[in-house]
C-alpha cells in the first residue's frame, strides 16, 4: 500500500503528471470517439439507403 | 500514387489497412505506457515530473507531422485537383489540432513545476500556439463557403501558406534565446537522450502515428460515405432527365 501511494505521488509531482496523462486520454478519446460516430451515423444513413433501392429500381 | 489515390480503390485499401493500424496503436500505447510509467528512469535533475515528456513530446512530433501531411495534401488538391487529396487533408486537421493541444496543454503543465511558469511568450511555444491557430482556422475556413469547393480551396491556400510555420517551429529553439529546451532527438550527432528514455519515447511515437493513420483512415471513409450518400439522395429526389428531353436547347442556338 505505502509503494502504491509512492508511486503515485510521483515523487512530489503528482499534480501534474497525472493531468498530464489523464489530458491526454482525453483527447485521444475524443479523436476517436468522435471519428467513430461520424462513421456510425453515414453508415446507418448509408444502409438506409441501401435498403430503400431495390423499390425504386423500375 | 494516382492508383492508389482512387476513392473506390482507396476504400478497399484502407478497409484492410484500418485494422492494422489500429491494432499496431494499441498494442503500442500499451507497451508504450507500460515502459513509461513503470520502467523508464525518473530525470536526475526534474525527477518523475520528466514523464510528462512522453506525452508532450510524440503529441509535438504529431502536431507538426500532420501539418505537413495537410500542407501536402493540399498542394496535390490545388495542382492536380485528386478528389482523394481534399478529403484527406480535411480528414486530418481536426487531429492535428488534437495533438497539438495536447502538446500545448501538457508542456504547460511541464512548463510549472520546471520553469515555474505555465505560459512564457517564448518563440517555440508562440510558434506552436500558432500553428493551433492555423489548424482552427483551416477548419473554420473550409466549412465558411456555401460552395464545399470553394471552402476546399481556400483552406489549401491557407494550408500551404502557414507551412512557413513549420521550419520556424523546429529551429525556434535555435534562432531565439527560448526558454524551451534545443532539441534532443532529431539533431546532428545523434539523440543526446539515454536509451533507457529514448525507447519509451520512440514507442510512444510510433504509438501516436500508427492512432492517426487509422483515425484518419476511418475520417476520410467516412466523408467518401459521406458524399456516397448525398449522390444517391441527389439522384433520388431529383431523377436525371430522359437523354430524348434534354438537346432542344442546344439545338436552337444553331
Amino acid at each position: 500500500m505505502d509503494a502504491l501511494t509512492h508511486y503515485l505521488a510521483m515523487g512530489g509531482y503528482a499534480r501534474f503528471v497525472w493531468p498530464a496523462y489523464g489530458i491526454a486520454v482525453l483527447v485521444l478519446g475524443v479523436m476517436a470517439v468522435q471519428s467513430y460516430r461520424a462513421w456510425r451515423r453515414q453508415h446507418r444513413l448509408w444502409s438506409a439507403l441501401e435498403a430503400a433501392r431495390p423499390q425504386r429500381r423500375r | 500514387m494516382q492508383r492508389f489515390a482512387n476513392p473506390g480503390r482507396f476504400m478497399r485499401l484502407s478497409d484492410g489497412l484500418m485494422p492494422w493500424c489500429a491494432a499496431g496503436a494499441v498494442i503500442c500505447l500499451a507497451v508504450g505506457l507500460y515502459l513509461v510509467l513503470f520502467v523508464a528512469p525518473p530525470d536526475y535533475q526534474q525527477g518523475e515530473a520528466v514523464r510528462i515528456m512522453f506525452v508532450h513530446v510524440p503529441a509535438a512530433w504529431m502536431a507538426s507531422f500532420v501539418y505537413g501531411f495537410l500542407a501536402l495534401a493540399s498542394a496535390v488538391a490545388l495542382i492536380w485537383r485528386h478528389p482523394l487529396a481534399d478529403i484527406a487533408a480535411q480528414a486530418a486537421a481536426p487531429l492535428g489540432a488534437g495533438f497539438t493541444l495536447l502538446c500545448l496543454i501538457t508542456g504547460s503543465l511541464w512548463g510549472e513545476p520546471m520553469w515555474g511558469t505555465w505560459w512564457v511568450w517564448d518563440a517555440r511555444l508562440t510558434s506552436v500556439l500558432v500553428l493551433f491557430f492555423l489548424y482552427v482556422g483551416y477548419i473554420a475556413l473550409v466549412n465558411g463557403f456555401d460552395d464545399p469547393t470553394r471552402g476546399a480551396r481556400a483552406g489549401a491556400v491557407l494550408a500551404l501558406v502557414g507551412v512557413v510555420n513549420l521550419p520556424i517551429i523546429k529551429f525556434s529553439v535555435d534562432w531565439w534565446n527560448t526558454l524551451h529546451q534545443p532539441a534532443s532527438v532529431f539533431r546532428l550527432g545523434g539523440p543526446t537522450i539515454d536509451k533507457s528514455m529514448l525507447v519509451p519515447l520512440l514507442i510512444m511515437a510510433i504509438a501516436f502515428m500508427l492512432y492517426f493513420a487509422a483515425l484518419l483512415m476511418l475520417r476520410m471513409r467516412t466523408a467518401i460515405l459521406a458524399s456516397r450518400v448525398r449522390a444517391a439522395r441527389l439522384g433520388e429526389i431529383e431523377p436525371m432527365p430522359e437523354p430524348s428531353a434534354r438537346p432542344q436547347a442546344a439545338g436552337s442556338v444553331t
